[in-house]
């Protein structure tokens, strides 16, 4: 399977130097945001492996580990999420993808036991920061779940939740329909608003969440599996879905699914779960992050061939 | 391991038609759980046909409605069961007003409280305090209503109570639920610990209803910037509407139908002042203190104040079961 890069921009070299990276790698991306945002570059840090530097990245992570009490879930990743085009995590279960996405937007927060190290930068803003609301980072930064979780609630309702729950005030009608017609749901529930959400498909509710999601206007969406509990049309559905959602919002999606991972991400990020002989402790590495062209085409590390051809993991 | 085998074929397997055991136990199990099953109608209807013979002289003798709203209760001595020869009245209303009241008072404090503590144990309580903490609350529901009862008369009303009510009436007494003068037993005394009697049976419940809400739910909202708070009032309350009005409807069981420390705590008398800080008597506290003097005559009043506490009961359930109706399908109950 040939994955299907979504920007055609020409593989050119790699730039080996930080910084120097051609203005043409991250183009797309940069024309549609960059909204008073510097540019990057402080990827003199990065390791100088042939990766291509993030050029404008929403967030900025710097040896990120997350511990549940004693137990380090993922380790010391340090990566750049950039603004604008999809991110995919991909990895064996139990490698941390999803414990990193969910401290993200410090979903992690609510589980208890869980602790954060190491700088995660969103914005030039450090989420952990003590003074930062976690609302309000939850608010900018929004989520979509593995399994659709509509409220028990109507359609409008669902979409209304968020706005409401932030004080919107101006058109609500007007937002909710915007929202439902962006993830393209609006001309099959037009005449239902006031039904239950529950009412729907199941690739209908995972709209409808995702609706609910952008209904808040964030700027980062996190997609933990959304199309797990799918069928492939309905997957279909959510995947033409990103790819017109990341004009507007940086994506960064959980798979388990490869193909996925190559049809609708831009980069992809590799994990793998180290095990500790002495303590038998598994801990999530960040093995290989890079176009995911290159993840898929030709990966640096054997690991990340080996997951990708089928061969592991 | 090898699978082939030389050996000749076993017995052929077991027919498709019972083993004899079964065909005795299993239809007298049925018959079993169906007579146990039924049999609540019966003690319904038994309990039920019994009092409404037993008190129907009686709302000869008033009228029914005339029972119901009527203010004056003096039991006559007649042996006689022709409602002709009755010689005593019977007006049921203050008692169905004490209990009325208090009931409310218990649940209007309760249930708040009870929300609180339920939510606190939950969501916001460390973790190594929230089974001591629910262990507590369902230790508190044990405790008998003697020791309620007798707590709150000797300690509760003189050292607590009785100086919030003298307050209450040097603040409020104009209105006409709290005018003086203050006895310290009385309505409000009684409502406030059958609220505390109620409290634990409705955090217990509520509790547990909480604790079952859907959590992926709750990381929904969560993910839209919604704050604990919010959490709890806009998705855990609408979605646990349904358990919450039945463990109301538990503790509000329990405050109308708690007799002896009611008893102990509402000042016994039969005459009737709406104050809240006046003294009067519940329909079960009223049975409970008069049915061992009682005439033939006036067992017949008791039986008859019985049906009524009856009918209360079963106009506060149905009124529970309307409102989970209404109101849960607006609210988006999945149990609705």
């Amino acid at each position: 399977m040939t994955p299907s890069p979504t920007q055609t921009e020409e593989r050119t070299a790699p730039p080996a130097g930080p910084g120097a990276a051609g203005p043409a790698a991250d183009s797309a991306a940069d024309s549609a945001a960059a909204e008073g945002t510097p540019p990057e570059e402080s990827t003199a840090t990065q390791p100088a492996e042939e990766q291509e530097p993030v050029q404008d990245a929403v967030f900025d992570l710097q040896d990120v580990s997350v511990r549940y009490g004693s137990f380090i879930a993922v380790g010391d990743i340090t990566m750049k999420v950039p603004r604008h085009q999809v991110t995919a995590f991909i990895g064996p279960s139990g490698c941390g993808k999803s414990t990193l996405l969910r401290c993200l937007n410090r979903m992690n927060d609510l589980v208890p036991g869980a602790s954060v190290t190491g700088e995660l930068i969103y914005n030039g803003e450090n989420v952990y920061a003590p003074d930062v609301d976690p609302a309000e980072v939850r608010r900018r930064i929004g989520m979509v779940f593995q399994k659709p979780n509509p409220f028990p609630k109507s359609i409008y309702e669902n979409v209304a939740f968020g706005p409401r729950l932030n004080g919107f005030s101006g058109d609500l009608d007007g937002l909710v329909q915007q929202s439902l017609e962006r993830v393209g749901l609006w001309s099959e529930v037009k005449d239902k608003l006031k039904e239950s959400g529950h009412a729907l498909s199941g690739g209908q509710q995972q709209r409808l969440c995702i609706a609910r999601a952008i209904a808040v206007e964030p700027d980062v969406l996190l997609m933990d599996e959304p199309c797990s509990a799918l069928d492939p049309i309905a997957t279909l559905k959510i995947e033409d879905l990103i790819h017109q959602l990341k004009s507007t919002y940086s994506i960064v999606i959980v798979t388990h699914n490869m193909q996925q991972a190559a049809r609708v991400s831009d980069r992809t990020a590799f994990f793998s779960v180290n095990i500790d002989d002495h303590q038998g402790m598994r801990t999530g590495r960040l093995v290989e992050y890079d176009r995911t062209t290159k993840i898929f085409n030709n990966p640096a590390q054997q690991r990340t061939e080996d997951y990708v051809t089928g061969r592991f993991g | 391991m090898s699978v082939i085998t030389d050996q000749k074929p076993q017995d052929p397997p077991p027919g498709l038609r019972s083993r004899k055991r079964r065909r005795v136990a299993d239809p007298a199990f049925r018959w079993f759980v169906t007579i146990t099953g039924t049999s609540v109608f019966i003690i319904l209807a038994a309990m039920v046909v019994r009092t409404t013979t037993e008190a129907w002289p009686i709302f000869q003798h008033q009228g029914f409605f005339g029972f119901l709203t009527g203010d004056r209760w003096v039991s006559g001595g007649s042996r006689s069961d022709d409602p002709a020869d009755f010689t005593g009245v019977y007006g049921a209303w203050p008692f169905i007003y004490g209990t009325l009241v208090t009931a409310l008072i218990a649940i209007v404090l309760a249930l708040p409280l009870a929300l609180c503590i339920a939510f606190y144990i939950n969501q916001l309580a460390p973790r190594r305090l929230r089974k001591p903490l629910s262990y507590t609350v369902e230790m508190l529901a044990a405790v008998p209503s003697i020791v309620f009862g007798m707590w709150g008369l000797f300690w509760l009303v003189p050292n607590v109570l009785r100086p919030f009510f003298e307050w209450l009436e040097s603040w409020a007494g104009g209105f006409f639920l709290f005018e003086g003068p203050v006895f310290g037993p009385g309505y409000l005394a009684a409502g406030i610990v059958l609220a505390i009697m109620i409290l634990p049976i409705i955090t217990a419940i509520v509790r547990e209803v909480i604790a079952v809400n859907p959590m992926d739910q709750q990381n929904a909202a969560y993910a839209l910037g919604a704050t604990r708070f919010e959490v709890m009032r806009k998705v855990i309350l609408p979605s646990s509407f349904s358990g919450i009005v039945g463990a109301s409807m538990l503790g509000l069981g329990r405050a109308v139908g708690e007799t002896i420390a009611v008893m102990m705590l509402i000042g016994s008398t039969k005459s009737w002042d709406s104050s809240l800080l006046q003294r009067g008597d519940s329909m079960a506290a009223l049975i409970a203190s008069l049915f061992k003097e009682a005439t033939p005559e006036g067992v017949r009043g008791l039986m008859a104040i019985g049906v009524a506490l009856f009918l209360f009961t079963m106009v506060i359930n149905v009124a529970a079961r309307l409102l989970v109706w209404r109101i849960g399908r607006v609210a988006g109950d999945a149990a609705v």
